[in-house]
């Protein structure tokens, strides 16, 4: 079930606990001061992977007959950027990062990690999923704790140290005992990110992380994720339903077609890091919004009229621009 | 964190005491008595049969310095007990087996499925006959009334586990095993606890019809007595007695369910 391409990386899979030379901690977020930083020297190939899709399809077999969700989707995943997928409702978006994560299989075509394909689940891949799926049972320190624990990569007090400086960053030191249903929605998110980063996995899926949270904890949310991206810059998936969100993560944005998904067109985001709101009045950013809009306008449209509801969002957004 | 858990439900229960909520209880309750007192004095039809709540407490006064009475109470305890902890120690791991295994599932559920719609109580002659002693029929027909109601809300629990926290769980590394104890297990407590409180209650029911029909102890049968002997307020006192017992039973297992999921109470 694990895949096991990752096995002689274990001894390195987790951050370092204090700041090394060569990097200095991200200062866009907003918690700066005095934390531990990811020495250059780790970011190196071992801890980052490169995905590839070829032709990948997937298909569900329904009642009705068979539904198509993915069809010849082709797509690079480079290592240690921001690939953020967007497109309709409904166009394969949960499916296909459920794909790269290993929990379906693919009815057609091949997904690898660092040219070798995807079996399954494991630790080199990890979900961050829509709503939470922190374990309610386990405190937010034993949550992060998790996956360290159960690979037995390491324990005691090393593992806490590590653990409370990835809280600290995302300001949850404090809530370390209190179990997910006595944090809010934003926090839960938090401790979720954390959760997937204290593994240093290859690869970060987030299906739309934020969805659900107001839209103030939303541009907090983002600038504490690109605070963490700064400073663990690991490979990132990225799908959200938020251009704004999208076009100030990534490097990369793909978009996807309606249903059955395809790649439509992959927008470079060539804009400066480290970012923040102030990009939003910068001519390049609005020159590449106004043509992604366009292209989502376009499959939002066809979405529509094959009868999506919530593609009205999207033809909302474009209407509010205009 | 038991230690803790067990302060927080000292601090709740004090917290209860002294709350207004109590308060209004005490007014209902009382306000309860005092009509059936009247009711009682004043012969109002049908209802004025009934012993008044004057004579029940010096019945009960007398009651309570009876060894009798309070062997009544033992036997019963040591029926429900019993048959309640047997259900458990057999229907909490089958329970988890049928969740877990979908072959162990479609083996066994159909079985259980045909003996479930039994109620219990149309078990007491069959097990009677069944049984050596009328203590052993008596168990075992409360260890049914438990047995089926944890079996089925801890499968029904382990159904109702979100697909997230497994695939959460395989990503970060556990393998079969780890996702049993560490997911499937914690997941399912809360149903396990719901199923035990009403599987408490269904266990009185059950030892109560069972005393009136197959012995001559507990409860149930010094209630069932109280009628023979013509003895009103005895009757009523066997009803309070049944009632508080199963009241404390339900409750007992409801604080100890609260100690194993602190997370269910900390909202």
């Amino acid at each position: 079930m694990r895949y096991d391409v990752f096995a002689d990386d274990r001894q390195s899979a987790l951050p370092p606990v204090t700041g090394g030379p060569g990097q200095t901690a991200g200062s866009t977020g907003p918690v700066s001061t005095g934390l531990a930083s990811t020495p250059g020297t780790s970011d190196s190939s071992e801890s980052v992977g490169r995905m590839e899709v070829e032709s990948l399809s997937k298909y569900y077999e329904t009642k009705t007959g068979i539904r198509e969700v993915i069809k010849d989707l082709t797509l690079s995943i480079p290592e240690g950027r921001v690939t953020a997928i967007m497109g309709p409702s409904g166009c394969g978006k949960s499916a296909l990062i459920n794909l790269l994560a290993g929990y379906e299989k693919p009815s057609g075509g091949r997904i690898t990690i660092d040219r070798l394909p995807v079996t399954g689940a494991g630790p080199d891949r990890l979900v961050v999923f829509q709503e939470t799926a922190l374990f309610p049972w386990l405190t937010t320190f034993e949550n992060v704790a998790y996956g360290p624990k159960i690979r037995k990569e390491l324990k005691g007090e090393k593992l806490g140290e590590v653990i409370m400086n990835l809280l600290r960053t995302v300001g949850l030191d404090e809530f370390r005992d209190k179990y997910p249903s006595q944090l809010s929605g934003g926090m839960q998110r938090r401790a979720e990110l954390v959760r997937a980063l204290v593994n240093r996995p290859k690869v970060m899926l987030l299906d739309e992380p934020f969805r659900g949270l107001d839209a103030m904890t939303r541009s907090l949310m983002r600038d504490y994720y690109l605070e963490l991206f700064e400073r663990h810059k690991s490979t990132q998936v990225f799908v959200t339903s938020e251009l704004d969100e999208g076009l100030l993560i990534a490097d990369r944005l793909a978009i996807v077609t309606n249903r059955p998904g395809q790649i439509k067109k992959i927008l470079d985001i060539n804009l400066p890091r480290p970012r923040d709101e102030s990009l939003r009045g910068d001519p390049r950013y609005l020159a590449l919004k106004a043509e992604a809009l366009e292209l989502l306008h376009e499959e939002a449209v066809k979405s529509f009229k094959a009868g999506a509801v919530n593609s009205a969002d999207f033809v909302g957004a474009y209407a509010a621009l205009g | 964190m038991i230690r803790l858990a067990i302060n927080r439900q000292l601090k709740k229960i004090a917290k209860t005491v002294r709350s207004k909520t109590l308060r209004r209880g005490v007014i209902s309750i009382a306000g309860f008595f005092i009509i059936w007192e009247l009711c009682a004095r004043f012969k109002v039809p049908v209802l004025g049969t009934v012993p008044s709540p004057t004579e029940v407490l010096r019945c009960l006064a007398d009651q309570i310095t009876e060894a009798y009475y309070w062997h009544s109470w033992g036997s019963s305890m040591v029926r429900i007990l019993t048959g309640f902890a047997i259900a458990q120690l057999l229907g909490v791991p089958l329970g988890l087996l049928l969740g877990f295994s979908r072959k162990a599932r479609e083996i066994i559920f159909p079985l259980i499925e045909l003996m479930r719609p039994v109620p219990p109580l149309a078990w007491v002659p069959v097990s009677v006959i069944f049984w050596p002693s009328a203590e052993m029929s008596m168990i075992f027909v409360t260890f049914l009334g438990a047995f089926f109601t944890v079996v089925l809300n801890i499968v029904e629990g382990i159904a109702a586990i979100d697909e997230r926290y497994l695939r959460a769980a395989s990503s970060l590394g556990a393998g079969k095993s780890d996702i049993f104890w560490h997911v499937m297990l914690p997941a399912s407590l809360p149903s396990v606890l719901v199923g035990m409180t009403v599987g408490m209650g269904i266990t009185w029911c059950v030892v109560v019809a069972a005393e009136m029909i197959a012995t001559n102890t507990g409860l149930g049968y010094l209630t069932w007595r109280g009628y023979v002997a013509g003895e009103f307020p005895m009757i009523v006192v066997g009803m309070l007695s049944i009632g508080l017992a199963g009241y404390l039973s339900s409750g007992l297992i409801r604080r100890i369910g609260l100690i194993f999921t602190p997370w269910l109470e900390s909202r």
